[in-house]
Formats: structure tokens, sequence, C-alpha cells
């Protein structure tokens, strides 16, 4: 029914795009990674020299493992927060279901600096949190390790991933057909058995979504560090941006970000097939 | 509409879901509550409530200007994504070539990849073509991280749309261009609608490509960025709460619309990032 | 079908009722759905409820499952309270409207599902699921996952998953309504070869009144929420308790007309009746009509002419609408007999002129 031309028309000007401002801009950044930069001038020598430094330097591995320590906090404190939220709006919620639902992704497009601002307020010495505390008796002294650590990153990061997490999973529970709730209750199943057994089997490919979005995520946030994380929760993006900018070394910058851009690609590509092993069509 | 199912009334997940909830809303609840705090952005409770800051804020001439700069990338970046966004989605639904799947893959990438990435490999592209950072190419990379955005959108408003009477245009002797100005368009007028609100919404609010993109003119999240770094006021306070006020609503309008052009049902199965 | 290993219930005594329905009302917000329903199911038995979709059949079944509770009234089942248990504590099992099987789990495990839930012994399990597998002749498919399944095979696999359990009552809500006309007729009487084999009482909801004549031991005809009538099939069609038993089930003409000093006088026809004088309406079936041969007409018998308006051939039998004069029209069947025009005597039985209720 579409004549050729249509099609061409059609498509060529989004692949353009996405060719001229996606792939060679990838493509870009991979052959900055194997550059190196001399005296503050960019040397177009193709070598592995900032991989070696990666591999041989111990503070990369360090901030590395820290990053993905952090990303997995978020990860599973999101997942405890947003699965049963998912769970009740879908399950529980009766008549108020789409107040509720509208509750819930109003936060998620607010600004993010908004967010993480907030905590940063709350969290400091002098913050909100503190001035309660002492107001209240609880403490006496302001309670340091609130801020500029990396529990205040992995806090401010849940805050603004849940609702990221929740969509998903509560997209998949919304797929399952009431029906088999009923089924399995037929067949004996208690609500907690019947869970267990059909609810959460059937809900897999939203839940891998949720995780790994708010995992890959946080493995490339910069910002929660330099709001909330301090000299303790500095992650690895904070280190390709600092690369990028007052230490100027675009290469050794462009060579963490492909190992980032690689771990989350096979991160996806992961999920996807686990996915796909978990939706039953 | 399928039958509610047989389970109990649980109120311990209810409790948990209200903690939840708790959780979400009261740091936003906290900042918006200390934007009339005379004494500053800490300590508790609040008293002496005023609109000094508020005022302060209304005075504020570099902040109005990011606020300006903002609007004209998100006008720019609303008219880029559903443009390709729109191409991109009918591309999708009607044409088949190779490499689709990766074309497919390509456009949603920078809405799941960290927007460091993005931002400094379009940096790296703008410094290779030689061109000046600026509002120009923070609207480029709004424009480019947007597009999956637009492209889920409309391509969810297009399977909606009834293949038939496309067909019966052009039975009744409309070219395929006419069909697409008298039928298709009209059709997806909600999904456009939504999209565009919705870019809109996350081009004011972006921040993480921005900052690698940016010039001499600030955009309203980088402006106060830079503020942060200097002091924290409850003037930040009253503008986040602006800011807050006017994402609710827009957030609001767009999920009414959305709910209307694809239905209730279906909008909650859409919603995957 | 082959013979089961399910075990016959234990035998109760027969006139104690399974299961017992007493002044069950259901009400959903303003909507009255089921109004007082009083009804008993015999151990052992087909019992049908029949009704228009609206009716409350579907509703009087997810009662008894589990699935709502009743708004006043009770449900007993073996001289025990049922309504006061949730579903997974009831010996009641449902096949699905759309089977509703776990697509998550293959065939064999859709069936293991209640026995491993309710921790049945482990080394019992794959026996029982393989007598079931072959009850229902799906023991090839074990190892299939539903989606690839039709829908008469789901069908099969519903059926088994729950008959492995060994209920003491089996719902089946409509299962055979979405499969097509010729399947629909061989599941038909499979179905009830398998409930005569293995005895388990079945409490069968559809709105096809043919397949609720073929199926059931008794049928409950549901109106708006009330029982309108429960008879076994035959005593439906032969008594039609009101107007809307008669019409439901099979076809019938309604006479209207009344009684005035022993004579019924429905439009042209008239015959005498000793009976009291009011308004009447008489259920005719159309195959209790036949075509006059000779004009001869017995004492217990009422004649008439008609012209016939319209004939429908239907392979075995004839349906003929017919004008008796002042626009009655009737319909009658008789026996294929080619095609017929123009006026003929009819004739009918006054006996089978069977006066309904309103």
């Amino acid at each position: 029914m579409y004549s050729r031309a249509y099609k061409t028309l059609v498509s060529a000007p989004p692949l353009l795009w996405v060719a001229l401002f996606l792939l060679l801009p990838y493509a870009l950044m991979f052959a900055h990674s194997f550059w190196t930069v001399q005296d503050g001038v960019l040397v177009h020598q193709w070598n592995l020299a900032n991989y070696q430094k990666l591999l041989t330097n111990p503070l990369y591995a360090e901030v590395l493992f820290r990053t993905m320590r952090i990303a997995a906090s978020v990860m599973l404190s999101s997942l405890l927060l947003g699965y049963p939220l998912a769970y009740y709006l879908s399950f529980h919620s009766g008549s108020r279901k789409e107040l509720l639902y509208q509750l819930v992704i109003v936060p998620l497009w607010v600004s993010y600096l908004v967010r993480g601002y907030a905590w940063k307020t709350i969290l400091g010495s002098e913050g909100v949190l503190n001035g309660f505390l002492q107001y209240a008796h609880i403490t006496h002294e302001p309670v340091s390790f609130l801020l500029y650590s990396p529990f205040a990153v992995v806090l401010m990061l849940t805050h603004i991933y849940t609702p990221f997490v929740f969509l998903p999973i509560y997209a998949s529970l919304e797929h399952i057909p009431r029906p088999l709730v009923e089924a399995s209750q037929d067949l004996g199943a208690s609500p907690t058995s019947t869970f267990f057994r059909v609810i959460l089997p059937l809900s897999m490919p939203g839940l891998l979504a949720g995780a790994t979005f708010a995992f890959v995520l946080s493995l490339g946030d910069f910002l929660a560090p330099l709001l909330v994380g301090g000299s303790s929760g500095t992650m690895i993006a904070n280190i390709v941006q600092t690369l990028f900018g007052a230490t100027y070394d675009w290469p050794l910058g462009a060579a963490i970000s492909v190992c980032i851009l690689l771990m989350t690609l096979s991160l996806l590509f992961l999920t996807e097939r686990l996915e796909k092993r978990w939706s039953f069509k | 509409m399928s039958r509610t199912s047989p389970t109990r009334r649980s109120p311990l997940l209810a409790t948990y879901a209200a903690l939840v909830f708790a959780f979400i809303y009261l740091p936003i609840v906290v900042l918006i509550l200390y934007s009339f705090n005379r004494d500053g952005v800490g300590g508790f409770p609040p008293q002496h409530l005023t609109l000094d800051w508020y005022r302060q804020l209304l005075a504020d001439v570099p902040i109005w200007d990011s606020v300006l700069n903002s609007l004209l990338v998100a006008s720019g970046a609303v008219a880029l994504s559903l443009t390709l966004g729109l191409l991109a989605a009918l591309a999708l639904d009607r044409a088949r070539f190779p490499g689709k799947a990766l074309f497919r893959r390509l456009v949603l990438l920078p809405l799941i990849l960290p927007g460091i990435i993005t931002g400094l490999s379009l940096l790296m592209f703008v410094v290779l073509a030689g061109l000046q950072l600026s509002l120009l190419t923070v609207l480029l990379g709004h424009g480019t991280a947007l597009i999956s955005v637009a492209t889920t959108e409309l391509f969810a408003g297009l399977q909606k749309t009834d293949r038939a009477q496309e067909e019966a245009s052009l039975d009744l002797g409309a070219t395929p261009w006419q069909t697409f100005w008298r039928i298709t368009l009209p059709n997806l007028k909600l999904s456009l609608i939504a999209a565009g609100l919705l870019i809109f919404t996350l081009s004011m609010d972006e921040i993480a490509v921005t900052f690698f993109l940016i010039g001499r003119d600030n955009t309203l999240p980088l402006e106060i960025w830079g503020r942060l770094r200097r002091g924290i006021t409850p003037e930040i306070n009253a503008v986040s709460t602006l800011i807050f006020a006017v994402s609710v609503v827009l957030i609001v309008i767009w999920y009414r619309i959305r709910m209307r052009s694809v239905g209730t049902e279906a909008q909650h199965l859409l919603e995957r990032p | 079908m082959s013979s089961a290993a399910i075990p016959q219930p234990v035998s109760v005594d027969a006139n104690l009722p399974l299961l017992e329905m007493r002044a069950v009302a259901k009400r959903f917000g303003s909507r009255e759905v089921l109004k007082n329903i009083s009804l008993n199911i015999v151990s052992g038995e087909f019992l049908t409820l029949l009704g228009e979709s609206g009716s409350g059949k579907t509703t009087l079944l997810r009662l008894v499952a589990g699935f709502e509770q009743p708004t006043s009234g009770e449900i007993w089942m073996s001289g025990e309270h049922l309504d006061t248990l949730p579903p997974y504590k009831r010996r009641v099992n449902t096949v699905f409207q759309n089977y509703a099987l776990f697509p998550h789990l293959n065939v064999r495990d859709n069936i293991a599902y209640g026995l491993r839930v309710q921790r049945a012994p482990k080394n019992e399990i794959p026996g029982r699921v393989n007598d079931a597998l072959n009850m229902v002749k799906m023991a090839e498919f074990a190892t299939a996952r539903p989606s690839r399944l039709s829908g008469g095979q789901q069908q099969r696999v519903a059926l088994a998953r729950a008959l492995v359990n060994r209920p003491q009552l089996l719902l089946l809500d409509e299962p055979l309504s979405a499969l097509d006309a010729n399947l629909r007729k061989q599941m038909q009487s499979e179905l009830k070869a398998l409930q005569r084999q293995i005895g388990i009482t079945f409490l069968f909801v559809t709105h096809d009144q043919e397949e609720a004549m073929a199926l059931s031991d008794r049928i409950a005809l549901l109106r708006d929420g009330v029982l309108e009538q429960v008879a076994s099939p035959r005593e439906i069609y032969a008594h039609p308790a009101t107007a809307y038993s008669a019409q439901f089930i099979g076809q019938t003409n309604l006479l209207q007309g009344e009684i005035r000093r022993s004579i019924a006088t429905c439009g042209v026809l008239r015959w005498p009746l000793e009976e009291e004088d009011g308004p009447v309406i008489f259920s005719l079936r159309p195959e209790t009509i036949r075509l006059c041969p000779e004009g001869k007409r017995q004492t217990n018998e009422v004649k008439f002419r008609a012209t016939i308006r319209q004939q429908i051939y239907g392979g075995t039998s004839e349906l003929l609408e017919v004008d008796c004069g002042a626009g009655q029209l009737l319909r009658v069947r008789l026996p294929a007999c080619g095609p017929l025009t123009g006026e003929h005597d009819f004739v009918f039985s006054i006996a089978d002129a069977i006066r309904v209720a309103d």
C-alpha cells in the first residue's frame, strides 16, 4: 500500500539523523579512546595507552566497583519500593487506581535537579532532617554521615528511580489476566502462594526492565555525586566529567566512557535475552 | 475491563504503599515548605514564613534570561523531535528495510543510556564539526535524545489508528500525500500533542546532556546548577517550587490527553521506558 | 474416553443434596443481580444454569467458586458452610471460560498445579497427572506450552487441571462457547460421557439452550436474577412453567387469549377447556401441529385452516409460517414433505396446548 517513494521519504531523514548524531558521535568517542594527549594537545596516534592505564591503575577499579555497588544498591532498593507499590496499585487499589497511578508518574517527570536539590537540603548537617532530629530531641548533634557519602547518593538515586522501576513492573502486572489469579486460587493456592507461583513469574519481564533501567542509569550518573556525594561518593562518571573538564584528557575520558557504554550495552543485551525467556506469549 | 481479583484487602500492603508514596513526595513537600522560610534552607521547624524569596526570584534577571533560553531550546526540541519522531514512527510502522531492528534500537538508545554518554559523544562531534558551543548545540543534544520519546508515543498512536481509513481514502481517489494530511495526521493529533508536551517538559528539565553542550547562555537547570556551587538560599527553593508546579500541570495535561488518544488500559501497558 | 482412574466420590445418601443455596442474593452497588435464589444440587448430577447474558448465571457460579460473596443468604456444601471459605479452601474447582491456563507452565505442570499447591504426596502426583492427561486424550502434549495449543486442546487441559484434584463439585463457565460449531458438538458428547463415567457433580453455565438440553440432568433457567424453572430437559420442554421458559427452550407458539364459560379462545382458535374464566397463555410447540389429511378431526383435537406464508427447509423437517387469518401467525414444524403453497388444514391435540404462567 505504501510506495517505495513514500517509504524512502519517511525513513531517510530519521535514519540520516541517527547516523549523523548517534552513530558518528559514538564512533568518534570510540576513536578518541585510542588516542592520547601530550602537553595539552590531542595526538591522533593509535594506541592502547588509555586502556592500559585503566587496567593497571587501581584507582579506576576502586571507583568503578564503588559505582557498581551504588548502582546495585539503587536497583535493589527501588525494586523493594517499586514492586510492592506496583502490586498494590494493580491488584488492590480498586477505584482509586487511576488517581494513584497519576500520583506516581507525576514525580517521575518532574525535574531531576529539583528532586536532587531537595535531598541536598534535607540531608546536610544544617539540613532539615538534622534540624528535625534535634528538634525532636532524638539527637543532640548533627549526624554527619547523611550527606556527602555513598549513602546519600543511593538515597537520592533510589528516590529518583523508584517511579522508573514502578512503570514497567506495573505494566507487566496489568498484563496478567485476572482469571489466572482466580484459577490459581480455585486450584487451592493461597494468595501468597499465588503471588510466588503465578504473579511473580509473569511479571518478570517488567521487573527485569525496571531493574536494568535503574542500574544502568545509576551507573552513569554524575550529578548525584556532585550534589550529595562528596569525595567519598564519587562515581565513575565524575572521573569522566573531570577528564573532559579541568583535567584535560579527552582520550582517557573517552576510554572510560567506552567501558561504561560496553557495560551498559552488554547488560541490556543480557536483559533482553532474559526477558525473551521469561515472556510467555 | 477485567474483573477485580478476589484478593483480600491487605492492610500491611496498603501501609507499605502509603510509606512509599510518602518517601516519593516528602522531599518535594519539604522543598516547597522551605521556599517560604525566612531563615534559610535548613533547620527545623520553618518559622517566619515569607514570600520574600519569591519576590527576590521575580527580580532575578539571569534566572529569567535562562528561562527564556530554555523556552527557546524546548520549542526547537519539540519541533525537531516531533518531525523526526513522526517520520521514524511511520518508518517503523510501515516500511521494511535492512537494519530496521538496529535502527529501532539506536533510536531508543539515548533514552536508556546515561546522559553523559550522549552528551560527551555529541560534544566530540561538535568539536569535530568546528561548531561553537551554544544554545544551538544544546538543541542538537535535546533533539537527538528526545527523538525516542516522540517515536515511542507516535508509534503507539499509529498502532491504534485504523489502517482501513487510509485505504478508504486512497480508494476514494486521494493521493498518498493528501491521505497523509487529511487522514493520518488528524488521527495522530492527540498523540502529537501528548508527545509535544512531554518533550517540552523533558527539555526544560534536561541537565545531563546539556551539561556538556552548553555555551555562554545558560538554560534554567544549568543556571540553577551554577547557583548551587555558590551557596544555597531559599530562592532556589522558590524557583524549584515553581518548576515543580508547572511540571505537574503539564504532566497531568499530558496524561489526560494520552489517555484519550490511546485508552486507559493501553496507556498503562505502554509505559515501558 | 478411557476408563478413568479417578475414583467415584464416596457415595452419599442420594437424598442429601451436595450443594444447597439458601435464599442467596447478590447486589453490585445498586444493581440486584441475583434475587433470592434457593437451589439444591444433587450429588452426581449434571445441572446447567441456563440464561441470557445478564441473567446472573455466571455470578451464581462465581459465588459457589468463592470469587464473590453473597450479599445475603448462605451456601452449604456437604453439610458445611461454604460461603465463609476462601476459594482455595473449597473442594470446588472451576473450568474457566477462556481456560485461564498458566502461560509460564507446560501442560503437565498446569495440571499438576493444584496437586502441588495442596501438597499432595509427591509420589502420587505423576500418576494422577498422567491419568488426567489420558482421560482428556492430551498425553502427547504433556510438555507443550498452552500458547501452542488450539482452543479445543486448551479446553481439555483446563478440564484435566480441574478434575485431577477430585473436587466434590466441578464448575464450568461456558467452557465451549469459544469453540466452533462442530468441535462444540463433539466436546459436548465427550463431556457428557466423561461426567457419567467419573460421577463428579457438574454445575454448568451456558446461554445455549440446545447445549443445556443435550448435556443436563436438570436445567435451572435463570431470568433477571430469579429462577424461572428448574426441571429435567424433557420436563421443561414438555411442560414449560412460564411463557419465558417455553420460548427460551426450544421453539414455541405463544397463544394468548381467554377462557370464557369453559371455552378457550385464542384468536381464531377455540376449544373446550374446563377451567376458570380469565386471561390465559398457551404454549404450543410447532412440531405438535400436523397437516390434517381428510378434514377429519377427533374430539380432543383442534382444527384450523391457514395459508402458508413461508417455508424453511431444514433437512429432516420443514418449518412453516402460516397465517390463520386476521394476522394470527403460527409456526408449524412438519416432516420434510416438499414445497407447499396455499391454504391447508392443520390440526393439534388440545393436550399439547400447555397452559403457562406469564
